[in-house]
């Protein structure tokens, strides 16, 4: 079903990595030689660069080629979320420009960072071999730390970075460790030899403790509970654009790689990673309901908030068959748009002396500015999972997934506990409508009005017309099998 | 076979005896040479194996770079590393306690195994007898044509960490004096010297 191709047209096959690598390191020249003066310019190319790259995803076709021997690997799964993942970073560095400007962090190398993570995101969406999905996961997690802990006068932020960087040190030596006894037991790197190789040794001891160490790893980039300790602190101390990025793009990346290495490597022991895959969705689902309660920072409840919807994500996973994964595609889909949309808000709360980030300061935004405040309370309702909105249809085909397949444990635990969640996401709808209004922030730069007006604008009418969006979820789901 | 028998204990004698003189070592720059001695011992029992491209790769990164770098770190930062091993010591018999479990532990499960026979024939790429191909050639006839997109991958991963600790490290900071090698040489004796007549008697 998968058509290897020849060296040449390997290189065909990944023109979009290729395109977007030296395209980063064509605007990094520009940068090194204009200097500081070319911060704006540079962001702006890296956006046009994201554009270009997005539309040759969209453009070469993609019906299940591999290329360089195995490594690499498209189909409409990986066009489809890479597609996801460079909108998302495209929209990240747009809405950008103001906090960069105000917190005298413009420095041609931020939109440079996001590039080359972006090309680690699409590596990992195609690899097709454990050695590609490592390289890809590194270039992603290295550039990640550098962001993190990009305000270098501040140190939170640094911290930030340090904790990321030893954590993730961590998560990566437990994948390696995992990867190399799934190789040493199945003689291969490559996701249809390992298959292979478990169809014929069955479910031994060697390759189940392999799959539990590399699941750990890949629990870690997803930031599933219980490898989930790093995000709020991470969320908190870093650069609230980066905290945005976090919570976008390498998420939905991380996702699609968990997605394509267990479904096309371990089909055979499908019972053994779906205990895994129950149980680190359960306790993430239940971590970020219970634990987002209690904060009253903005971020750190968005932290909480996006382990709780990782594991809601994970739901689909656990089914383990093309409707599971046709629901977390949509899943994804509309979780980056939703956060997209808060955080275009949560980067407009700025006061004449600098950002603020406690919940308590939306108090009365209902009055202050009627249309944020309006479109903030439709994203957090959709994140709550209320209906009419977009994210109740993103819970409702992970559900349905999930009770297709007979998981009505998961199912049960998954809606109560987005009920719990729904607590959250009312109370901070409650501080902006009916509480004393605090004092007025600055108002909202452009960028940010484009991308929280798109995104509201999208979550709302989404139910109008979901069609395209899951016809082209099943499109891409298929591929897998 | 005796001869290589016999060095293999020697290797293997050394460097477990300067794995054990790192971590007990008192002085910082003993425990960074004893390193250098355990890693040329390991590259010692990975000759007598046959590999004797990990054996240079180990002298040329780890102790050429690695431990270098270390013996630079070692001796350039105030690291008070008597207040360090007095932690050690208090979390020595906690952490003794997890070891030992662990240990028995994958003993207990991983002692069984065998790996099975019918899984040499999925070997993607075997490694060819080292009788026929070298190990270096071995590796060169794949690292630039099979794996060259993993080649590439891992520059660009360089070229990140490169970046990154540019971006973390260096600070612009007004007023400091940098060394320009083009302006130094293009000076002429007319604009660095100033001749100037002082009378006598006078001063200047």
């Amino acid at each position: 079903m998968n058509e290897q191709v020849s060296p040449f047209a390997s290189y065909v096959i990944a023109l979009p990595e290729i395109t977007l690598v030296l395209g980063a390191m064509v605007l990094l020249m520009l940068g090194v030689f204009r200097g500081r003066d070319a911060s704006e310019i540079i962001s702006w190319l890296s956006i046009v660069l994201l554009i270009v790259v997005a539309g040759l995803v969209l453009f070469i076709p993609a019906t299940g080629k591999v290329a360089f021997d195995g490594a690499f690997m498209i189909d409409a799964f990986s066009r489809f979320m890479k597609f996801l993942t460079l909108v998302g970073s495209a929209a990240v560095i747009f809405m950008s420009f103001a906090y960069m400007r105000h917190a005298r962090l413009v420095k041609f190398e931020y939109p440079i960072l996001i590039l080359l993570a972006s090309v680690g995101m699409l590596m990992m969406i195609s690899a097709n071999d454990l050695i590609a999905l490592y390289l890809g996961i590194e270039l992603q997690s290295l550039a990640l730390y550098v962001l993190a802990a990009f305000r270098t006068d501040s140190l939170r932020s640094s911290e930030a970075g340090l904790k990321y960087f030893v954590l993730g040190a961590l998560s990566s030596g437990m994948l390696l460790y995992g990867c190399s006894l799934i190789y040493g037991f199945t003689g291969t790197t490559g996701f249809s030899g390992i298959a292979d190789g478990i169809n014929t040794v069955g479910p031994n001891l060697g390759i189940i403790l392999g799959l539990v160490f590399f699941m750990a790893g890949l629990a870690f980039k997803v930031s599933a509970v219980p490898f989930h300790m790093w995000t709020p602190d991470v969320y908190e101390g870093a650069p609230t654009p980066v905290t945005a990025f976090f919570a976008t793009a390498p998420k939905v990346a991380a996702m699609a790689m968990f997605l394509r290495v267990i479904l096309s490597a371990f089909p055979d022991i499908t019972h053994q990673w779906q205990q895994i895959v129950v149980f680190i969705s359960i306790a993430s689902m239940v971590l970020g309901a219970f634990a987002a309660i209690g904060q009253r920072d903005i971020k750190r409840l968005m932290a909480y908030s996006s382990i709780g919807h990782m594991g809601f994500a994970l739901v689909g996973l656990a089914a383990g068959d093309a409707t599971g994964a046709q629901s977390v595609i949509i899943y994804l889909t509309i979780y980056l748009v939703m956060n997209l949309g808060v955080f275009a808000c949560i980067l407009a709360m700025r006061r004449s002396d600098g950002m603020v980030e406690e919940i308590d300061e939306l108090a009365g935004l209902s009055r202050n500015s009627p249309m944020m405040a309006f479109l903030l309370a439709m994203l957090f309702f959709s994140l709550a999972g209320i209906p009419p909105l977009a994210g109740f249809f993103a819970k409702f085909y992970v559900f349905l997934a999930a009770i297709n397949a007979g998981l009505y444990t998961l199912a049960v635990i998954g809606v109560l506990s987005s009920v719990v969640g729904a607590y959250y996401y009312l109370r901070i709808i409650k501080i902006m409508y009916l509480d004393e209004p605090a004092e007025k922030f600055e108002p909202m730069p452009g960028t940010l009005k484009i991308v929280l007006g798109l995104s509201g604008g999208l979550v709302i009418l989404f139910f109008t017309y979901p069609a395209p969006l899951v016809q082209a979820a099943n499109v891409a789901a298929k591929s897998l099998f | 076979m005796l001869i290589a028998d016999l060095f293999f204990y020697l290797f293997a004698a050394i460097c477990v005896a300067a794995a054990f003189m790192v971590i007990s070592a008192r002085n910082p720059v003993h425990s960074v040479l004893f390193l250098i001695l355990a890693f040329v011992s390991s590259a010692g029992l990975f000759i007598l194996l046959g590999a004797e491209f990990l054996a240079f790769i180990l002298i040329v990164v780890y102790v050429g770079a690695v431990a270098v770098l270390f013996l630079f770190v070692v001796m350039m930062l105030d690291v008070d590393f008597a207040e360090l091993r007095s932690g050690f010591l208090t979390y020595l018999p906690i952490g003794a306690v997890i070891g030992i479990i662990l240990l028995i532990e994958l003993v207990l499960v991983l002692g069984s195994w065998v790996i099975t026979p019918q899984i040499a024939s999925h070997i993607t790429t075997p490694i060819p007898p080292s009788n026929e191909v070298s190990n270096i050639e071995a590796l060169g006839l794949v690292l630039y044509t099979k794996y060259v997109y993993f080649f590439q991958a891992a520059g660009v991963v360089l070229l990140i960490s490169m970046i990154g600790a540019i971006v973390l490290t260096l600070q612009h900071k007004p007023g400091i004096k940098r060394q320009s090698v083009a302006r130094q040489v293009s000076r002429t004796r007319d604009e660095s010297i100033e001749i100037k007549k002082v009378e006598s008697g006078k001063g200047l």
